[in-house]
């Protein structure tokens, strides 16, 4: 363990934590300004610094400085100790789940400058991975810790002595056990065919391959179905339902507790994106981009290579993958403002009846048609 | 192992009480459910209404026969030009006259495009209860030009009080006529923009569909009318049955639905924003120039301005309708006019003074709410929040 690689993974977290927090007070910016986009309508701008407004970015400063001298209110009967710990433990999981997600390719210190010829993964006295944790089980870490994420809502429902978020509290917690079962399924055909658990491996077999989206589009699908359903958004927004029953599990939160819900939701919705994109989107990988450089290789074409230094391409890929990102962000904004809100039981009869189905039978027809290839 | 019985196994589970309201998201209007859940199964509804109730019929005894018209602006604040008619038809049909043709004309404008404002706000407001907060935002909108051309009919965008006694406050703006059309085309595009949003909708369809149905028979026993009658397929619509204004001159259909469920509630009420317009359109067309009030001798309207500042006799009528009131013969009548939500009555007795006696309200959604809980009882709790919003209750009118 090298000071290097010391300093290297503190920075690495330290960025990422950075991008997350500031990732998710954007998302309050483009979830307000998209829907105003897609409902003729101009949304809020204006908070102001003197003359400036930056296009409503000011009211995230304003939100933040609102939420913390707000009061802090818990009810009389509620249970002090869970209703503290429950925005913990429903914001803990959404940070972590980044810990092992690969944002780019190896990065060498040494010859940033150079052309790079050993490919995007590879280890060097100066070289780190753009990936805080590198695990051996990956995927499974993800799925393990997305499965905490419901104790959170759990919790907050149940400490705060109030029937609404009893009620929200008891839907959050059935719907996304329910779908936890497809969130995981749907990946297992992605295990399959990447043939690893670990996540940058994933990335690199799609950057040699073929995106995951085409090799597994049904499994996009119902990943992407499953981690709205996580997420606890349009149309899956039962537990908070606000028509329904209020704000659901957490009612009863003010100040910047309830803002560890907000933002921890917001957060979510990079979250997923995040993951759609390194299991069915490439990841990092930017077509015809490889490691020294730009092939073209097309059909009646002729082939050409045009090298670029090492910084260049994994400053590409870094981009490539945000882009990525951000349209996963959109989609999923688009889908909240279009869609109306299902019913509890609709919402059982989707994740048991149509959903899970239909991953056993993705596996299935994996396994079949990977065992024929072999 | 000692042994235990299937039943015995189950835990012993009373209905969770609760308090759906008076204050909460869905129940716009001031009412209170109290719900007994067997988990989110409703058990058992109680629908508590009186939260907006002002006394409007005492209040009416107050003032005179004109000053009532403030207090029905109040009583559907989602279409108040429609209470303002019925109210004054009630009071010209105990004086037993007749406002001229414009008048009556523009009272038919005026009602359809609040109708057309009603119909778009209780299906803005039932959509965004589901969920679908875009489509609340486009009706809304729409709602909005309809209200700027009103804003600049009667100078108020709610509380509109331009109904007379025997006519109106004033005649038309120039080329009132031309924007409202161009509104209305505007509207109709908001309107087909949230239909595409919708309609094919596989959520909305499972939300709506088979939700709060109810039979033609209980609807009529439970003294339902407007559109959330029609949804089960009974076409009784005041202005066709029992025409008043020139409601028999103008052609339009009543929209009616087959099964009496939410989104039967739904289709009628878009169904007749465009009937409205139709009837609009129509009413544009055929309007005639003239009065807009009976003339001035009946002693019913403020007599012309510059004849009350030089006749004496001019000017000892408008003293004595403003300070005791217009003179309404003794007798008692029951007034009946179509509005938003159904069908709105104003039972209305006079002992010959300036001021009235007895004014009752029979107002549609009275009627329609008490059908509630038969309607949501057995069903999921997010079950009520789209059978409450198409049914359409409005506080101001179902308290008053």
């Amino acid at each position: 363990m090298t000071t290097f690689f010391v300093t290297m993974t503190a920075i690495k977290i330290v960025a990422f934590v950075l991008f997350l927090l500031g990732g998710g007070a954007l998302m309050v910016w483009v979830e307000r300004r998209m829907s105003a986009m897609m409902q003729d309508r101009i949304g809020p701008q204006r908070a102001n610094l003197g003359p400036f407004r930056l296009w409503g970015l000011i009211h995230i400063v304003a939100d933040g400085l609102k939420m913390m001298v707000k009061e802090d209110f818990v009810p009389r009967r509620a249970d002090r100790l869970l209703h503290a710990l429950a925005p913990i433990l429903a914001f803990f999981p959404v940070v972590v789940t980044f810990a092992v997600v690969p944002f780019g390719p190896t990065l060498d210190f040494a010859h940033l400058g150079a052309v790079n010829h050993n490919g995007p993964l590879f280890s060097g006295p100066w070289a780190t991975t753009l990936q805080v944790a590198a695990v051996d089980v990956g995927l499974l870490f993800v799925l393990a810790i997305a499965g905490t994420g419901v104790v959170g809502a759990v919790l907050a429902g149940a400490a705060s002595d109030n029937r609404f978020s009893l009620l929200g509290s008891l839907r959050a917690a059935s719907q996304m056990i329910s779908y936890e079962v497809t969130l995981g399924a749907s990946l297992v055909g992605c295990i399959l065919v990447f043939g690893t658990l670990r996540i940058e491996e994933m990335v690199l077999w799609q950057h040699q391959h073929l995106w995951g989206l085409l090799v597994q589009p049904l499994a996009f699908l119902l990943f992407l179905v499953a981690g709205i359903a996580e997420s606890k958004r349009v149309p899956f927004d039962l537990p908070e339902g606000e028509s329904e029953i209020v704000a659901g599990y957490f009612l009863e939160y003010s100040g910047m507790k309830f803002a560890m819900f907000f933002l921890g939701e917001l957060m979510e919705i990079v979250v997923l994106a995040i993951l759609l994109t390194v299991f069915f989107l490439g990841g990092w990988d930017v077509p015809f981009l490889f490691a020294d450089g730009l092939h073209v290789d097309l059909p009646l074409l002729d082939a050409w290579v045009w090298h670029w230094p090492h910084w260049v391409v994994v400053l590409v890929q870094l981009l490539g993958f945000t882009v990525k990102v951000a349209g996963m962000v959109f989609l999923q904004m688009a889908l909240r403002w279009t869609l109306p809100r299902f019913r509890y039981d609709q919402l059982m009869d989707l994740g048991w009846k149509v959903l899970l189905p239909l991953s056993l039978g993705n596996i299935a027809v994996t396994a079949v048609v990977l065992t024929a290839l072999r | 192992m000692e042994e235990y019985r299937e039943e015995e196994l189950v835990l012993p589970a009373d209905p969770m009480v609760l308090n759906m309201g008076p204050s909460h998201p869905a129940m716009h209007g001031t009412v209170r459910c109290v719900l007994r859940l067997d988990g989110e199964q409703v058990v058992e509804c109680d629908v508590q209404i009186g939260y907006l109730h002002r006394g409007f019929e005492k209040e009416c005894e107050a003032g005179t026969w004109t000053q009532a018209f403030p207090y029905t602006d109040r009583l559907n604040y989602a279409s108040p030009l429609l209470n303002n008619v019925g109210y004054a038809l009630a009071v010209e049909k105990l004086l037993g006259i007749t406002t001229p043709p414009r008048c009556q004309y523009l009272r038919v404008i005026l009602g359809e495009t609040a109708r057309i404002c009603d119909h778009c706000v209780c299906n803005a407001a039932m959509a965004m209860e589901i969920g679908a907060m875009t489509v609340f935002l486009y009706l809304v909108k729409a709602r909005e030009w309809l209200f700027e051309l009103l804003e600049e009919m009667t100078g108020a965008r709610v509380t509109h009080s331009f109904c007379r006694i025997g006519g109106l406050r004033h005649d038309l703006p120039e080329g009132f006529g031309d924007r409202l059309r161009a509104a209305l085309v505007k509207t109709r595009e908001a309107v087909e923009d949230s239909e595409k949003l919708l309609l094919r909708n596989r959520i909305f369809m499972d939300r709506t569909m088979d939700v709060g149905t109810i039979s033609p028979e209980r609807a009529l026993a439970y003294g339902w009318t407007g559109p959330c009658l029609r949804s089960t397929g009974v076409a009784y619509d005041v202005r066709k049955t029992h025409p008043y204004l020139v409601y028999d001159q103008l052609e339009f259909d009543v929209p009616v639905g087959s099964r009496g469920d939410n989104y039967d509630r739904f289709m009628v009420r878009l169904e007749e924003i465009r009937q409205s317009m139709r009837i609009i359109d129509q009413a544009l067309r055929q309007l005639p120039d003239g009065p807009i009030a009976v003339p001035d001798d009946l002693g019913v309207v403020l007599p012309d301005r510059f004849a009350t500042y030089t006749t004496i006799e001019r000017t000892i009528q408008h003293f004595k309708i403003v300070t005791e009131g217009i003179r309404v013969p003794p007798g008692e009548v029951y007034a009946y006019t179509e509005a938003a939500n159904g069908e709105l009555g104003f039972y209305i007795v006079s002992t010959g003074g300036g001021r009235p006696h007895k004014c009752r309200v029979r107002p549609p959604c009275f009627a329609n709410l008490q059908a509630l809980p038969e309607l949501v009882r057995g069903r999921l709790l997010p079950d009520i929040i789209p059978t409450f919003g198409s049914i359409n209750m409005i506080g101001g009118e179902c308290d008053r």
